[in-house]
């Protein structure tokens, strides 16, 4: 398996702590059946834990937009927590960084839920 | 063809190779291209943007060109040469009109799902050069996409070997 996913919950906010790859195929699927899950059983805060994804491509980038989209049309936030500096990067190419709500700390992303 | 043989323009070809129109071969040719990119000198952040358009590249001949189809194959070559590093990327499909592809960074497709890798690739290339493999009026002309990195001074390693 490509990428590992761990899901769990801070007070009211969902963490998933995504480790590894998230490219076109085990991983883009993965990530996206997890946010499905997510969205489907209710979650409103939802913080995407990124800090150990070593590599992302196009079809990641557009798991994490359409997970963004899917819980913001459910009435929550996905916000991401520990970019690497290659994944900023790319999301600062793609302009999407200032489209994200993005986190150094943990603690102080939870805090950031309203 | 061999991995080492010296071209007539004087460039080293690094690789050249078919692969099955698979996800698999996206990583096998990606795992290639950074074997030849290091041969050719350059270092991790170069090879890693390198090795991103090459995934780019390798998805859209295997899914949107191919189409998975597995009597097709996708060429992959590498060479270094003259300042460049040039890698052609050439499928058996339908071939597509780069002036129709949508502009991701354009505001009203900022949240698309798809259709930034075509501009990844230019992101991380020096170059990226696309044209019909086959001739105008064929049904499967192909497309080939040619992804050049210049090489450095500090780099061409193998272009100076």
């Amino acid at each position: 398996m490509s990428v590992k996913l761990n899901t769990r919950k801070v007070g009211d906010v969902t963490v998933v702590d995504v480790s590894g790859k998230i490219t076109l195929g085990e991983g883009s699927s993965a990530l996206r059946d997890v946010l499905r899950d997510l969205t489907a059983q209710g979650a409103k805060k939802v913080l995407l834990n990124l800090s150990d994804v070593s590599y992302i491509d196009s079809s990641g980038i557009g798991e994490l937009v359409s997970g963004f989209t899917s819980v913001a049309n459910a009435g929550g936030t996905l916000k991401l927590l520990g970019l690497t500096k290659r994944v900023k990067d790319l999301l600062q190419i793609t302009k999407l960084y200032t489209v994200f709500d993005v986190h150094e700390e943990e603690a102080h992303a939870i805090r950031s839920f309203v | 063809m061999t991995d080492t043989e010296t071209v007539e323009t004087g460039a080293k070809v690094l690789l050249d190779r078919q692969y099955p129109s698979t996800l698999e071969s996206v990583d096998h040719a990606e795992a290639e291209i950074l074997r030849a990119a290091g041969e050719a000198g350059f270092d991790e952040d170069e090879r890693h943007r390198i090795g991103m358009a090459v995934r780019e590249c390798m998805v859209n001949a295997v899914v949107h060109g191919n189409r998975y189809n597995r009597n097709k194959q996708v060429r992959v070559s590498a060479e270094a040469g003259e300042g460049r590093f040039t890698i052609r990327i050439t499928d058996q499909g339908e071939g597509f009109e780069v002036h129709e592809v949508p502009d991701p960074l354009h505001e009203t497709n900022l949240l698309r799902h798809s259709g930034r890798g075509l501009f990844l690739m230019g992101a991380f290339m020096d170059d990226v050069k696309v044209r019909k493999a086959g001739p105008d009026g064929s049904a499967m002309p192909g497309t080939e996409v040619t992804l050049i990195k210049n090489l450095t001074p500090r780099d061409g390693a193998a272009e100076n070997e």
